[in-house]
């Protein structure tokens, strides 16, 4: 395999930004073009590309990347509360955070593979978890959240003499954060993260976690240590997981321990395997598809359905809104678990995979209409 | 000293669930070689066999109530009781323990159409597709409950007579004031006659002795013209309907609610890997050993010593254990690490 130059890399990213950039415009049509939700695109975009270059290179399912996102958005706040609502010291400050505390857990979680691995990642998230809620209040401000306050110290604001009357809110150099300012800033980040995954994807490190996916063995038979390159892995993506952290905590300045929950572990690798583990636009197709159903869904209940049926016969009218009704609102969790299952069981590459068995299609019907070549002649 | 044999009292139950659900977590990883996300979700549908049971129980109708005189009063009145008097409120009373008999023939039921429809595609599929399927199946269940029976915790009281406290204490000559509930104690009891009722029929009977063969070596036994494949399903639904039994006599401890399968699924499966992937013994004595240990932690002193170590005290075990034994405490080679 042939590995892409840095050109043919600039041309997906032209591609890529441009699309990026004017998500709004083409994401209208389907009314998903207002910044609230386009900032949920570009944040757990850039959670799910970050836990890809894990999971999907090297094949360690890790079940504790909540934990660094939780430690980004703790890390921005405080950020925001002690030195400025700049959201630039915020922002590298988190990375750096998740990226020591990432060090931390996948020097030791490293240490073990296959299920052993996905444990020990899933036990230290719970505990940062326990702990958020519990001894680690002063810092967390246990289950109401750590907020922004008045009397916060914010120590390079006062130094350059900038106030603000009543609760500020984030801003780069002035420019507020929310909004469509907020949306482009994520996107930039987005934008540069990928830029960075596809490097990682097309480097010689890359085909290196790709190897231990695919026979770890042979590969330290071969004389590598295996064990670096999977740390730098489990930290990149670390990384990855605290800049998505901090983007939540950019967006809205609010951090719960919640969001270190395993259940948000769990949501990445559904967004991940969903899109397509081990692709590049996979995992971005997956937090799409996730995000934006579950802006639909979870917004229905009965009087829209009983609208979106009025075209039956009131009787079966009545019978479909009783069938759906589970599905939608708060049960938008049980569309979610069923989704997922059809596709690990149907389509175990997602829907990347999805997409090629598609495009495989006229080329099955052209091998049909041309009758197949003997044996012999397909060994010369 | 009271102080600690009562905490190690109170780890005693919370360790019998944790043994039970990792018993059959491990059964399942052995024979079938799947790690079952959804085996959570089985103890939470037990707990929910009791729930409603008891609900089945008092569907009531209103009836006058004769006691007040001075204005019309109606009382909600339970079938069962309007129909047999005593007798009636007796059942009710004893809801928890009947649904037992509902509990086994249903979880069961559910275990092989688990098995059979879903589990059986993914004999050979990679350990993470297993887990994510599962985990699927785990979050349609939960979300399935959470419908139906809502987002409370429904309280499901066990019988009146076994209410109370029982004076272990006094027994033991330790002291009055080390009481134990009536529950706990029969909860513990309990799960002791379930593990040694697996192990009687692993091991005692020539069906288990098959299923061991198994677990030890499917295709030796797939040679000898044994169809090892029928025998594990069944042995998927005995695990499914050992979680199931775990739940149901766990709802008077806890009130079940939707999330306490993921809640205890979780534990579980720290439970099972420190006691050794595929290892029965191992996943029973790390079951008790971590229940007790969680409860030792959550005393005052342990507490003040160690500030929120309550918490984390599982999770540290686990990870300290992982790092001196690698394949748990009784763990065989090979199993899992691919």
């Amino acid at each position: 395999m042939s590995m892409p130059t840095l050109k043919n890399d600039l041309a997906i990213m032209v591609l890529f930004t441009a699309a990026v950039l004017s998500a709004p415009l083409w994401l209208a049509p389907i009314g998903a073009d207002y910044p609230d939700l386009l900032q949920k695109f570009a944040i757990y975009g850039i959670f799910a590309v970050g836990f890809n270059i894990l999971f999907g290179l090297t094949g360690y399912l890790s079940f504790g990347h909540a934990a660094f996102l939780g430690v980004g958005s703790y890390t921005a706040v405080w950020s925001f509360k002690l030195l400025s609502m700049n959201v630039l010291p915020a922002v590298a400050l988190s990375v750096l955070m998740a990226g020591v505390f990432a060090y931390l857990i996948g020097f030791i979680s490293l240490r073990r593979s296959g299920i052993y691995f996905s444990i020990l990642t899933l036990a230290f998230a719970q505990m940062c978890y326990n702990l958020a809620y519990s001894v680690l209040t002063p810092i967390t401000n246990g289950e109401t959240g750590l907020q922004l306050a008045n009397d916060d110290a914010r120590v390079i604001d006062t130094l350059f003499g900038i106030s603000y009357d009543g609760l500020p809110s984030t801003t780069l150099f002035g420019l507020e954060m929310t909004g469509y300012p907020g949306f482009y800033f994520c996107a930039v980040l987005l934008i540069l993260g990928f830029f960075l995954s596809l490097r990682i994807f097309h480097s010689p490190f890359g085909m290196k976690l790709r190897a231990i996916k695919s026979n770890q063995t042979r590969m330290v038979y071969t004389g590598y240590n295996t064990k670096p390159y999977l740390l730098t892995a489990f930290v990149i993506s670390g990384m990855y997981a605290g800049l998505a952290g901090a983007l939540l905590a950019v967006t809205d300045p609010l951090a719960g321990a919640e969001r270190m929950q395993w259940t948000a572990s769990g949501e990445v690798v559904l967004m991940t395997i969903l899109g397509g583990a081990g692709t590049l636009i996979g995992p971005l197709l997956g937090v799409g598809i996730i995000k934006y159903f579950e802006n639909i869904f979870s917004a229905m209940n009965v009087q829209q359905l009983t609208e979106m049926f009025a075209f039956l016969p009131d009787w079966l009218g009545k019978i479909a809104v009783t069938l759906t009704n589970p599905f939608v609102g708060e049960g938008w969790h049980l569309t979610l678990g069923l989704l997922f299952m059809l596709i690990v069981i149907f389509l175990p590459g997602g829907v990347m995979e999805g997409m090629r068995r598609i495009a495989a299609i006229p080329r099955k019907l052209k091998q049909r209409a041309v009758p197949k070549p003997t044996p012999a002649t397909e060994e010369k | 000293m009271d102080s600690i044999f009562l905490q190690i009292l109170n780890g005693l139950d919370k360790g019998a669930a944790y043994a039970l659900i990792a018993l059959g977590l491990t059964l399942v990883f052995g024979t079938l070689g799947v790690v079952n996300f959804a085996h959570g979700a089985l103890f939470m549908l037990g707990a929910f066999c009791a729930v409603s049971l008891q609900s089945i129980l008092t569907i009531s109708k209103k009836v006058r109530d004769e006691s007040i005189t001075f204005f019309e009063a109606y009382k909600e009145t339970p079938y069962l009781e309007l129909w047999w008097g005593d007798t009636g409120t007796m059942i009710i009373d004893w809801a928890v323990p009947l649904s037992i008999l509902m509990a086994i023939p249903l979880m069961l039921l559910i275990g092989l159409i688990m098995e059979r429809g879903l589990i059986r595609h993914f004999y050979s599929r990679p350990h993470a597709d297993q887990i994510l399927v599962t985990f699927g199946l785990a979050i349609v269940l939960q979300e399935l409950i959470k419908y139906y029976f809502g987002a409370n915790p429904i309280p499901t009281p066990p019988p009146d007579i076994v209410a109370g406290s029982a004076a272990v204490g006094a027994w033991l000559g330790l002291g009055d004031n080390v009481v134990y509930p009536w529950w706990r104690l029969i909860y513990f009891l309990f799960s002791m006659l379930i593990i040694a009722a697996v192990f009687a029929f692993l091991h005692l009977t020539t069906f288990g002795m098959v299923v061991r063969a198994g677990m030890h070596d499917r295709e030796t036994v797939g040679l000898l013209g044994i169809n090892v494949e029928k025998r594990f399903t069944i042995v998927f639904g005995i695990a499914a309907v050992v979680a199931g039994l775990a739940g149901v006599m766990y709802a008077p401890i806890l009130p079940p609610d939707y999330h306490m399968g993921m809640d205890f699924l979780v534990l579980s499966f720290v439970v099972v890997v420190v006691g050794g992937m595929g290892s029965l013994g191992g996943a029973v004595a790390a079951g008790f050993l971590l229940g007790i240990l969680q409860s030792v932690a959550s005393m005052n002193e342990v507490k003040s010593l160690l500030p929120g170590i309550d918490q984390i005290i599982i999770y540290l075990v686990a990870v300290v254990i992982l790092l001196v034994r690698p394949r748990g405490l009784m763990g065989r080679k090979g199993v899992a690490e691919d």
